[in-house]
């Protein structure tokens, strides 16, 4: 079974909380709270004013630049405000808030459960449309997907790789997708092949969701270079290089380099479903699949949730123990983000909210490196974790930066493995960032 | 207000590994070796080892705590497993207080000056039985007859002396007499079977890779077929030099257990085969041609030093490079 | 006796090559070097502290000889007296600067602003802001996990164990300029050195709306700006809902001292004005 080359951990997959519960729509929140900057790239610029009537599906945002999406009112109601809000980590943020009335969707919205199989647009035209339903990666990483479909002159995507791993532990998001949306998925993904014209279509998926893989290839049998390729179970195989790597055998050089340098193409399963919707049902962007899990969530639940909703109303829905010292993460364990303001609301990247019990949640004293090597063996990109972490302990930028600092992909197999508990991804991050503001300052000069 | 919550950078999960896990796995995986040892040279090596254990414990604890005036690490056991080894390296009938001595010369003077734990360039264990080595030649040489029936193949001196010394006669060594503990030696160098199945343990558990042991246990066989091409006539001769010169003395003990130490050896895979090949060559030109019998810990000794140039030029493969 | 005689040779001829051979290579790398480099050197304070800008004294030596306007170049830590001396060697005109200490604007002590959060990652300041507000809700404010106290090398900063937040120890302090540039919050700031210390300033730094400051921290500045009004030196600006004291403008007269309503602005060293009953923080 394929597998990418370098590295990698085994963290236990904990998906048994909520992999058998079938998606149930949330009820929509009083008010929502819909932040400007939900997706990599410049913030959206915003439409709407106070006091707006909208519809769900209007245009509340346009593309502040060329990486950029749109950003569409997830509820219908009134505009009650514009302006700062503090998002999950507390930083102030600006968000447009909206007072839902009723669920009004725009007329032009086609909201039947019918499938539409097939698609008579050409490339331009789909990716316009995936523009103007402002769709982004809903892996996590939010990377804006018209840009990504847009393959720069000169290159070539052979390869259409779909990313239906989810190796972080907790998450069933794609899973439940890929179950429940079969079809919807499959659909997703001819169009996307339609819009970059791929040689070859690859469905990469970890071997413990071999249910999700029986059922893609049932439907695809009679739809040809669509393939269904197992995956040995690693963490980070969902990061775009080791998917590409596993499935393909080519490996992505160090920034600035892109996939499409290696003439690939990755998104997500959850992204083609919704470029499913936006294409064929002209439903931009306003809800997802989102997670609710962990070891104090009494129900863990898989919820499609309308952007905006505060996370505390997942939360409560799922009947979680708020208890001291909690930890709660927007995504995975591995590299979701922990909040600090529970009040703040779903975005597009927000593909699970877990929840980890004080035990859990708590890191161990740190030790001293004992130099057992298990991060270099560990690190997925081939680098020596524990010299970055030094060398960015004492600020040593420049040799941080000839230890190719900047390929760290910031996927935590260091710090997970690391006997001595040292924070040593805390560091290389903090490093990578100041060793990018470098690159860039010297570019500019 | 709403009650405390945690916050911290991600992972927000970390795996099995701990210092304290991986040191208590080493100790596990000597425990066979030792239970041979103390059927061969009688329980008299259980005080010895806690000898050496207690003392290496000890004076770490009074280091840290009263010099280095910190919060002492001995619970990571990693003092245990220097005393332990520290044992194992040494001769059964061995005086205490040279085992104290060497305590001191491998926490005292390896370890502890250098910072502590993952500081110090050279084994302490290995460093202490090198010192004790040549500050106590005779104490240290001197093995008593072992105990166990199985035992007549070489009497007095290890097989390495005896080697030394002409007086073995290849093409008729009991192999398996010496992979089940039929030397005499260090408390370490009697059972092969014993050491390798430790081996297997650290290696299931993924304590250590095969990387610097397999490479030092080929490079062995290789120079002692080479020398022996040309010293034996018959194929089987050779073969049996080879065979001898992996199961005598302490080859196993240091491949498995001195070499791979973390903090010693070199961080990359690539670097355990350069060092693990260094170690090997090291080991048996000392044994063919130098003048001491056994050669393993001068040559971890002398690949400690060269490890830091090892890390320096040695990287792992990068992704896309 | 051939032997001594051979030994003490071949010593004595290894001893000439040796000599011969540094003598050369000392002659061939040899840098012609201005001495008053060197002079200039030992009349700096030898810290290398990177105060001036430069990667140490002898750097700063270097461009003291060589420039001939000297004024862009300043030793805070020598100070004025130490410019002048050496002004004066060189033949130049000195820089002069007034004295400054680092002041920590943030008054967020454990009791005035409470804790909603606990932060279990590295130690570190920078980690910490780049990752959210710290411990409080306020985005501002000092976090406290004394990455300037890393970088001072002259032990004038502390983390006071029972505020949470750093501390100046003003005597200490050569006002280089490190703990300035290591905050990620930017809420140290050299300010003008009073005699004895003393010092007006507003300790808070929230640039947040004067809602949302009060509920993270109840001696936050608001930005209300009665301090700005009762100012006869103009030395107070808002800016960001945020009252800035302008060091070199204020004279210490205290007025805005008694109008502030939370307190933010601080006095060290001085009684406040006796207009109103005496409220201390």
């Amino acid at each position: 079974m394929k597998t990418f080359p370098i590295g990698g951990v085994h963290p236990h997959d904990c998906k048994e909380f909520s992999k058998d519960a079938s998606v149930e729509v949330m009820e929509l929140a009083d008010e929502v709270n819909i932040p400007l900057s939900q997706h990599i790239g410049a913030p959206a610029v915003v439409k709407v004013a106070n006091g707006d009537k909208v519809l769900v599906g209007d245009v509340i945002a346009e593309p502040g630049g060329f990486m950029s999406a749109f950003i569409h009112a997830p509820v219908s109601g009134t505009v009650t405000a514009v302006g700062e809000k503090v998002n999950a980590q507390g930083i102030p943020q600006m968000m447009v808030t909206i007072r839902r009335e009723g669920d009004d969707w725009r007329e032009d919205i086609d909201r039947s459960s019918e499938l539409v199989p097939t698609c008579q647009l050409d490339s331009k035209q789909i990716i316009e449309k995936i523009r103007q339903c402002g769709i982004v990666g809903l892996g996590g990483a939010t990377f804006p997907t018209h840009v990504k479909l847009s393959i720069p002159a000169g290159k070539r995507a052979e390869f259409l790789i779909i990313n239906g791993v989810e190796c972080e532990p907790y998450l069933t998001s794609d899973y439940r997708t890929m179950m429940e949306y079969t079809n919807e998925v499959i659909v997703g993904i001819k169009i996307l092949r339609q819009a970059v014209s791929a040689e070859h279509v690859l469905i990469g998926v970890e071997n413990n969701k071999r249910d999700a893989m029986e059922l893609l290839s049932k439907c695809l049998t009679q739809c040809d270079g669509i393939q269904v390729v197992p995956l040995k179970m690693k963490y980070p195989q969902g990061g775009e290089k080791q998917l590409i790597a596993a499935l393909t055998g080519r490996q992505v050089p160090p920034p600035p380099a892109l996939p499409i340098d290696v003439g690939a193409v990755v998104c997500n399963v959850s992204t083609a479903k919704a470029v499913y919707d936006a294409v064929q049902k002209n439903k931009p962007l306003v809800e997802r699949v989102v997670t609710v899990s962990g070891r104090d969530v009494k129900q863990a639940k898989n919820m499609l949730v309308r952007f905006g909703t505060p996370v505390s109303k997942l939360l409560a829905k799922c009947s979680v123990e708020q208890c001291d010292k909690q930890k709660v993460l927007l995504g995975g364990p591995m590299m979701g983000r922990a909040m600090s303001n529970l009040d703040a609301p779903v975005t597009k990247g927000c593909s699970g909210v877990v929840v980890l019990t004080s035990k859990e949640a708590s890191r161990c004293e740190q030790k001293d490196c004992i130099k057992c090597a298990k991060c270099v063996e560990a690190c997925p990109m081939g680098l020596e974790p524990f010299m970055l972490y030094k060398l960015s302990k004492r600020s040593n930028w420049d040799l941080a930066e000839q230890e190719d600092i900047v390929s760290c992909i910031e996927c935590g197999s260091c710090s997970f493995t690391c006997p001595g508990y040292l924070p040593l991804l805390d560091y290389i991050r903090l490093g990578k960032g100041r060793v990018m503001a470098n690159i860039k300052a010297r570019n500019r000069k | 207000m709403s009650s405390q919550i945690f916050v911290s950078p991600s992972p927000h999960v970390h795996g099995p590994f701990s210092t304290k896990r991986i040191m208590a796995d080493v100790i596990f995986a000597l425990i066979p070796a030792f239970a041979v040892s103390c059927m061969v040279f009688g329980l008299g090596v259980i005080t010895l080892a806690l000898v050496s254990i207690t003392s290496c414990v000890l004076l770490q604890y009074l280091i840290e705590r009263f010099i280095m005036k910190k919060r002492s690490t001995v619970g990571d056991l990693s003092a245990v497993v220097t005393g332990l080894l520290l044992a194992m390296n040494l001769p059964s009938t061995i005086e205490w207080w040279i085992v104290v001595v060497g305590a001191i010369v491998a926490i005292g003077i390896a370890k502890m000056p250098f910072g502590g734990i993952g500081k110090n360039p050279f084994n302490p264990a290995i460093t202490a039985r090198v010192f004790l080595l040549i500050a106590y030649p005779q104490q240290m040489t001197y093995f008593p007859q072992s105990m166990s029936s199985c035992v007549d193949a070489f009497s007095g001196a290890t097989a390495l002396t005896a080697a030394k010394a002409s007086a073995v006669d290849f093409a008729t060594v009991d192999h398996l007499n010496m992979l089940l503990g039929a030397q005499t030696g260090s408390l370490g160098e009697t059972a092969a079977l014993a050491l390798l199945l430790g081996f297997a343990y650290l290696l299931f558990r993924k304590v250590i890779t095969w990387h610097i042991p397999v490479s030092i246990f080929v490079t062995m066989a290789l120079m002692a077929s080479c020398y022996g091409i040309f010293h034996f006539t018959t194929l089987s001769a050779v073969v049996s030099f080879a065979a001898f010169h992996l199961l005598a003395g302490g080859a196993i003990l240091g491949a498995v257990y001195m070499a791979t130490d973390y903090v010693t050896s070199p961080m990359t895979k690539r670097g355990g085969v350069i060092f693990g090949v260094g170690i090997g060559l090291i080991t048996m030109l000392i044994r063919l041609w130098g003048s001491f019998p056994e050669g393993m810990s001068f040559a971890i000794l002398i690949m400690n030093g060269v490890v830091p140039l090892i890390n320096k030029y040695v990287k792992p493969k990068r992704f896309g490079r | 006796m051939s032997i001594l005689i051979y030994t003490v040779l071949t010593l004595s001829l290894i001893g000439v090559v040796a000599a011969a051979v540094l003598y050369g290579v000392s002659k061939k790398f040899h840098v012609e070097e201005d001495e008053r480099i060197d002079s200039v050197a030992t009349m700096l304070p030898g810290a290398n502290c990177g105060g001036c800008g430069f990667a140490g004294c002898r750097a700063m030596a270097e461009a003291l000889v060589k420039e001939e306007d000297i004024s862009g170049l300043f030793c805070p830590v020598g100070g004025n007296a130490c410019m002048s001396a050496i002004a004066s060697l060189l033949g130049k005109t000195p820089a002069k600067k007034d004295p400054q200490v680092a002041t920590l604007k943030c008054g967020g002590t454990c009791d005035k602003r409470p804790k909603t959060t606990v932060y279990d990652g590295a130690h570190s300041c920078a980690i910490q802001a780049s990752l959210y507000t710290g411990e409080s809700t306020c985005p501002d404010g000092c976090i406290g996990e004394g990455d300037c106290v890393k970088v001072c090398q002259y032990g004038a900063l502390s983390i006071n164990p029972q505020t949470g937040l750093a501390q100046v120890d003003a005597e200490k302090c050569t006002a280089c300029g490190a703990c300035v540039k290591a905050c990620p919050r930017h809420v140290l700031e050299l300010r003008k050195r009073w005699p004895k210390n003393k010092a007006v300033y507003v300790g808070c730094s929230s640039r947040q709306k004067g809602p949302l400051t009060i509920r993270a921290c109840k001696a936050g500045c608001i930005g209300c700006g009665k301090c700005a009004k009762v100012c006869q030196f103009e030395a107070i600006t808002i800016e960001n809902n945020l009252a800035y004291i302008d060091s070199t403008k204020c004279r210490l007269c205290r007025k805005c001292y008694n109008e502030c309503p939370t307190k933010a602005i601080k006095l060290i060293g001085l009684e406040p004005l006796a207009v109103k009953t005496e409220e201390k923080q």
